[in-house]
């Protein structure tokens, strides 16, 4: 018996020393970009009532009042203000909708313009919105970014705003400026300015190397947080992208982690020598969901995001695992085999109330309830695998994608656009793929080398 | 026919695996990575109580394996003579733990694969356990679907894969 307590022991402290041995430098966390009115705000009602994948939007260089060196890039406002329109002018591209023309093509509007653009200059462009804005650099090193939309029919100002970011955050203002369009045209929430965690993969598919890594909506600003050394899996952002959760093999056992942003300190969702899977963070951010194995069968737990006891919410036999909370809290998708094949169930937060949602013939897995609550994306499984979305009642089922193997989606801010992965056959190659809810629109999302398990994260605080 | 007979007894019978030096140990697989520390080195020539060479030697490669149908763990009649001749080495040497890998094809999602992989290695310990080996030498860990043996996408290449590996460990 003494025998026993001592090995348990053993085994609990020897992850605690090893559990760092694979994280790289600390990323620094993000700074707090701050909204600031721009004369005029919001007027007008929008003219243009054809298709929006029709609609022109000409987004010339932003202008600056003065040409200054700035620590975003090496050129000085002038050239950054080129560099803000691109980036606006792909993440409105990227989207599938809208016809976006970009600042290389255009004339440069001067920074008076931007209150007042000369209308004759751009009437004959066929784009029927105009997009003007301004860099500026502040005494305080940082930046201040306006963004103007205009209606070229009815020559008015549709919507305007500004931002005041750090130098290293100048991308998010494109991003906000790219949302702000996005929202004023379409009526949607935004999500371009948000991010992305996901799992680098790289070597032959019998001996990948899965690294945790983080990129912006659009892949840029791409970071490593795990050298490699350990495979890493399944990675979640916390709503408030101070911490992710993810799974990791780096005391040699499939273990929970929570990672800190900033600290790049990290430690057991819970102290246990079984194995946890499938972590999930609430909403609100103030519990963690995580599946784990004892015996061989697995359950879901919930933990509190600071620590402490954690309490059992499912305990059928069989596989239960996974979750996502309904946007409220009130409620958990998760997926369990206890009918003798994966599929979808739903229960009340508390764990109560479990009945199975998913009747489509087939596996159905890996559910994630958007971010909007009118929709539930998932895995289904017949034959290949496929991403779908059904209603949280059950119903509606509409299969989205048609790859070999798609799995895992998650979803973007605005419950909009839904990211997943899809491995090739044969070679296990891996990559990121974006497809709207009509499922028409799908494109691959660029990384630097082969990527699975994404997760998206909210629109940043 | 006898002498089939008596090849197959060697074969099995762990006793007289320290003798067999008929396979050099140069021609056997690498130790897997976790084998950490170097095991000591024993008076004779042969493979070193307690690694993985000597493990197989013993049991023969095939025994080392358990396979599973899709989505399934039960231990059926092939896999548990297959545990009854691991069980017989390990009973033998009564100083050796070690672990047995769960594992996946890569035709299932990534989480329910892990949970997968850790319910078929319970499966083939629970069976060892019930044949007499100490639960507390059984360590278990899934790897899921992320570290496959046969790399085609195709039905035989996922039996192969859909399996629980023995592997010893000082």
């Amino acid at each position: 018996m003494k025998y026993l307590i001592a090995a348990t022991f053993a085994f609990v402290a020897a992850p605690l020393a090893a559990q760092n041995q694979d994280l790289g430098e600390p990323i620094p966390e993000g700074q707090d970009v701050e909204t600031i009115e721009e004369e005029g705000g919001l007027t007008g009602s929008v003219s243009f009532e054809g298709n929006l994948d029709d609609l022109g939007i000409a987004i010339p260089a932003f202008a600056t009042d003065r040409n200054v060196a700035t620590p975003a890039n090496a050129q000085g406002t002038a050239a950054l203000g080129v560099e803000l329109a691109r980036v606006i002018t792909a993440d409105l591209r990227n989207n599938g909708l809208f016809k976006p023309t970009g600042p290389d093509a255009l004339p440069k509007p001067s920074f008076a313009n931007i209150n007042a653009p000369a209308w004759a200059t751009w009437s004959n462009r066929g784009a029927e919105m105009l997009v003007h804005g301004y860099v500026r650099a502040r005494s305080d090193d940082r930046l201040t970014v306006g963004c103007y939309l205009y209606d070229m029919a009815l020559q008015s100002r549709l919507v305007a705003e500004g931002w005041v970011v750090s130098p290293a955050d100048w991308r998010r203002a494109a991003h906000k400026c790219a949302d702000l369009i996005y929202s004023r045209l379409t009526g949607e929430s935004p999500f371009f300015d948000s991010r992305i965690a996901y799992i680098a993969e790289t070597g032959p598919k019998d001996n990948r190397v899965k690294r945790l890594a983080i990129m912006d909506s659009d892949g840029a600003n791409h970071r490593f947080i795990t050298t490699g050394r350990s495979t890493a899996l399944t990675p979640r952002y916390s709503p408030d992208y101070k911490q992710l959760v993810y799974l990791s093999y780096v005391d040699g056992n499939p273990r929970i982690y929570v990672y800190d942003i900033g600290t790049g300190r990290q430690t057991l969702v819970t102290q246990s020598e079984n194995p946890t899977f499938a972590p999930r963070w609430s909403p609100d951010g103030r519990y963690i969901l995580y599946s784990m194995a004892v015996g061989g069968n697995t359950d879901i737990y919930r933990v509190s995001a600071q620590g402490g006891r954690s309490e059992r919410l499912t305990d059928a036999p069989g596989i239960d695992i996974g979750g996502s909370f309904s946007p409220d809290g009130r409620q958990i998708v998760f997926e369990s085999d206890r009918s003798g094949s994966q599929q979808i169930y739903i229960m009340n937060a508390d764990g109560s109330n479990q009945r199975r949602l998913s009747f489509f013939g087939g596996r159905s897995a890996t559910p994630e309830w958007s971010p909007r609550g009118d929709q539930i994306a998932f895995t289904h499984i017949a034959g290949d695998f496929n991403v779908a979305v059904m209603n949280p009642s059950g119903r509606g089922f509409r299969k989205l994608t048609s790859g070999w193997q798609d799995e895992a989606p998650t979803w973007a801010p605005n419950g909009r656009i839904i990211q997943f992965f899809r491995t090739e056959r044969n070679t296990g190659k891996t990559s990121l793929w974006q497809v709207d809810l009509t499922g028409e629109n799908e494109r691959r999302l660029p990384t630097p080398v082969d990527a699975s398990d994404p997760a998206w994260g909210p629109i940043l605080p | 026919m006898n002498t089939r007979f008596a090849t197959v007894a060697v074969l099995t019978s762990a006793l007289a695996l320290a003798a067999c030096s008929k396979k050099a140990p140069e021609e056997l697989p690498p130790p897997p990575e976790d084998v950490a520390t170097p095991t000591p080195t024993p008076t004779s020539t042969g493979p070193a109580v307690g690694s993985m060479q000597h493990f197989i030697a013993a049991v023969g490669q095939s025994n080392t394996v358990v396979y599973f149908e899709t989505d399934r763990y039960n231990i059926d009649a092939e896999d548990s003579a297959k545990l009854q001749t691991q069980a017989q080495y390990f009973s033998q040497y009564p100083q050796i733990n070690f672990t047995i890998e769960g594992h996946a094809d890569e035709r299932g999602t990534r989480e329910y694969n892990l949970a997968l992989g850790e319910r078929r290695a319970n499966a083939a310990k629970n069976y060892l356990v019930s044949i007499g080996i100490p639960a507390n030498r059984i360590r278990t860990v899934s790897y899921g679907k992320e570290r496959p043996v046969a790399l085609g996408s195709n039905e035989s290449a996922w039996a192969l894969n859909r399996r629980a590996a023995t592997i010893t460990i000082n």
